[in-house]
């Protein structure tokens, strides 16, 4: 189990967990981060600056301390 | 096997609980009827090896979100040897709903009521025995962080399943949740006729330019590289329609108005010319500069490149207590501080919304440009005119950063920064002209008021005591100037520059109009006679005092009627004015000190 926050750049993964409280959930989910969904993390910014994580056709920017409260599956893992 | 499904709400500690029941164990399979991956894990449980299965947590059994149609379509195509509901304890009130939701279903239970030394805080008491009677299952309290009340748990769990009580029957539920899917069948229908949904971003151009706008290292310089060739653009555009425009109402002035008023009173024509048409002419010549302002900030914002700003700027930001759209509403105040002001309704965290409100105002707006432009034509050559601005912006953010570090502490922020990135758009000609055309009826609308307003006070106090001369030491202008001078001479600011000062204070726009009736003079002639009485050092030292020493009266108002705080709008108040006075004080006094 890793976090969307310790992904390289480039590598695709699933969500297998998402923890966080009722307002982010809705936040996250409203933005289409679900238990199941395919990911990619397409760069990060400078200086521990925010990710750009790819969810199907939508692009999201989000902190590191937001990305570390989403656990993902590397697809490596997943397909074994 | 036995299977065993865990279901509760989202937030209610259900991964938490499932990584502690299944250990290391946990994989990711697929299930019939569903087609998202599911985490399950085998677990030793009264002696039977039983599998458990975290379903997504949802809301409402009969929802129609992604997870909540996934939950029904698992449960209609799985059989079930028990269900594990999990619910958080100070949110009973609203959780219990879901559980009488899945009990209908008929399937074996047990209920696990986590975070209950949360809800004991909160004052709430659940008496569980009598609970768990009436709704006939083992209900149990646990901490799924600490693991309290776990094993418990699990051997009424285990107790249940020994019981060997009939599995769900798949399709009874299936049959009692038959509304429900025929609405998602319609759906669906309705979707694959109608819709089409990519399923990646088919956009690869965005891609492109993306690899480029926000690389690790170009990002960032090619922002401010952009930001100055803007500016740049818009005074090198600007300055030949200001010229037309300042020529066109000259002749107005000599043609036609000084004509008509040759016969009135000269109180009148004072009033009229070098009242109210000297200080609209000379405002009004700047017109073309915000035009073009808006034009350029609409493409800009409309393109998508806003939120990539927002990217680029949040590293930054963050350690100010501020995120990328905070910035992104800073850049905004460079055009107008209202529009900014209202634009940090977006952000859902109060504290930080303020912090972003008591910065916005020392961003230096588009009145204020009027002020410096002129100015600056004023004192500077054309070589030195666009530094000096570049300067006066780089001071601008200079105390907006150190606004925001220094009261971080008083608005603590904890809203999550999560943004979409849209794809690039070329902006339609439409657009950006109609957004132009907005901004600048909606300015001349609010200025047209405090300029005629603010120019004829201004007049009225520059020609009253009738028995002096106008704009003299001795009209109220000259004595409230004499009245600030103790405060004011050390920044180098003048008596007439203190009285322009006075009146920026109901809106910038008026600061160059005012110049023009306390000198009786506009255009070149002014901008001559001011370059004859002041030198660049106390132009500099003016122009950072205004810049930074309080926002127009709209600007206040919609500080005060946005943050609903009468004292908050005090404090954006008496900080901006300590920092104008030590910032120009600074300045001056160094740059003397200097030889300058």
């Amino acid at each position: 189990m890793r976090l969307l926050s310790q992904l390289a750049i480039g590598e695709h993964a699933t969500i297998s967990a998402i923890e966080a409280e009722e307002s982010l959930y809705h936040r996250l989910s409203a933005l289409g981060f679900r238990v199941g969904k395919p990911l990619s993390l397409i760069r990060r910014a400078n200086f521990n600056g925010p990710l750009h994580v790819r969810l199907g056709t939508t692009d999201v920017i989000l902190r590191d301390t937001e990305a570390a409260r989403i656990h993902v599956q590397s697809d490596l893992q997943a397909s074994q | 096997m036995k299977r065993i499904a865990l279901l509760g709400m989202p937030n209610t500690g259900k991964s938490t609980l499932f990584n502690r029941i299944s250990g290391a164990s946990a994989r990711v399979g697929n299930w019939p009827g569903i087609t998202v991956d599911l985490m399950s894990a085998k677990v030793l449980l009264g002696g039977h090896i039983a599998e458990l299965v975290d379903l997504p947590g949802i809301y409402d059994l009969h929802g129609f979100s992604e997870d909540e149609q996934v939950v029904r379509h698992f449960l209609a195509n799985n059989t079930l040897d028990l269900a594990i509901v999990l619910l958080n304890s100070s949110q009973i009130d609203r959780q219990l709903s879901l559980l009488l939701q899945i009990k209908k279903l008929n399937i074996p239970m047990v209920l696990a009521l986590n975070m209950s030394d949360e809800a004991k805080k909160a004052g709430i008491s659940i008496d569980i025995d009598q609970l768990a009677k009436s709704l006939n299952m083992p209900v149990l309290q646990i901490s799924a962080k600490y693991g309290e009340g776990l094993p418990k748990a699990l051997q009424a769990a285990a107790a249940v399943i020994n019981q060997a009580q009939a599995a769900s029957d798949p399709a009874r539920i299936s049959l009692a949740l038959e509304e429900d899917q025929k609405i998602e069948k319609e759906m669906e229908s309705l979707l694959a006729h109608y819709v089409h949904i990519p399923s990646t971003l088919s956009d690869s151009n965005t891609d492109k330019i993306d690899k480029i706008l926000l690389h690790k290292w170009l990002g960032l310089p090619l922002f401010f590289l952009a930001m100055y060739a803007l500016f740049q653009f818009i005074f090198a555009a600007g300055k030949p329609l200001q010229d037309a425009l300042a020529w066109a109402l000259q002749l107005l002035r000599s043609g036609v108005l000084e004509p008509l008023f040759a016969g009135s009173p000269s109180w009148l024509s004072g009033l009229m010319l070098d009242g109210i048409y000297n200080g609209v002419a000379t405002v009004a010549a700047f017109v073309p500069i915000i035009v073009l302002f808006f034009l350029v900030m609409s493409m800009v914002e409309d393109s998508g490149y806003l939120s990539r700003a927002a990217f680029l700027m949040d590293a930054l930001m963050a350690k100010m207590g501020l995120d990328g759209r905070g910035f992104v509403m800073m850049l905004m105040g460079f055009g107008c501080n209202v529009p900014a002001l209202m634009g940090t309704r977006m952000m859902r965290s109060r504290p930080m919304r303020l912090l972003t409100m008591l910065v916005i105002p020392l961003s230096l707006c588009s009145a204020r440009l009027q002020v410096f432009i002129f100015m600056i034509t004023a004192l500077f050559t054309a070589s030195q005119a666009p530094l000096v601005l570049f300067a006066l912006y780089l001071m601008s953010f200079v105390t907006m950063f150190l606004t925001a570090l220094l009261f971080q502490g008083q608005f603590k922020n904890k809203e999550p920064f999560i943004l979409e990135l849209p794809p690039y758009r070329f902006p339609t000609l439409r657009q950006i002209v109609l957004r132009g055309w907005l901004e600048v009826k909606h300015f001349l609308q609010r200025a047209s008021k405090f300029i005629v307003i603010g120019v004829v006070l201004v007049w009225a106090l520059t020609n009253f005591p009738s028995n002096v001369a106008p704009a003299s030491a001795g009209t109220y202008a000259g004595q409230l100037g004499a009245l600030f001078a103790p405060v004011l001479d050390p920044l180098g600011i003048n008596n007439q520059l203190a009285i322009a000062l006075i009146f920026g204070f109901v809106a910038k726009e008026i600061v160059v109009g005012a110049l023009a009736v306390i000198y009786g003079l506009q255009g070149d002639a002014l901008m001559v006679q001011m370059a004859s009485q002041i030198d660049w050092v106390q132009a500099m030292s003016f122009m950072l005092f205004a810049l930074i020493y309080t926002p127009c009266l709209s600007t206040i108002a919609t500080l005060r009627s946005e943050s609903k705080s009468l004292g908050f709008m005090w404090l954006s108040l008496g900080w901006s004015l300590g920092l104008a006075w030590l910032v120009s004080f600074v300045f001056y006094q160094s740059a003397r000190a200097l030889g300058f």
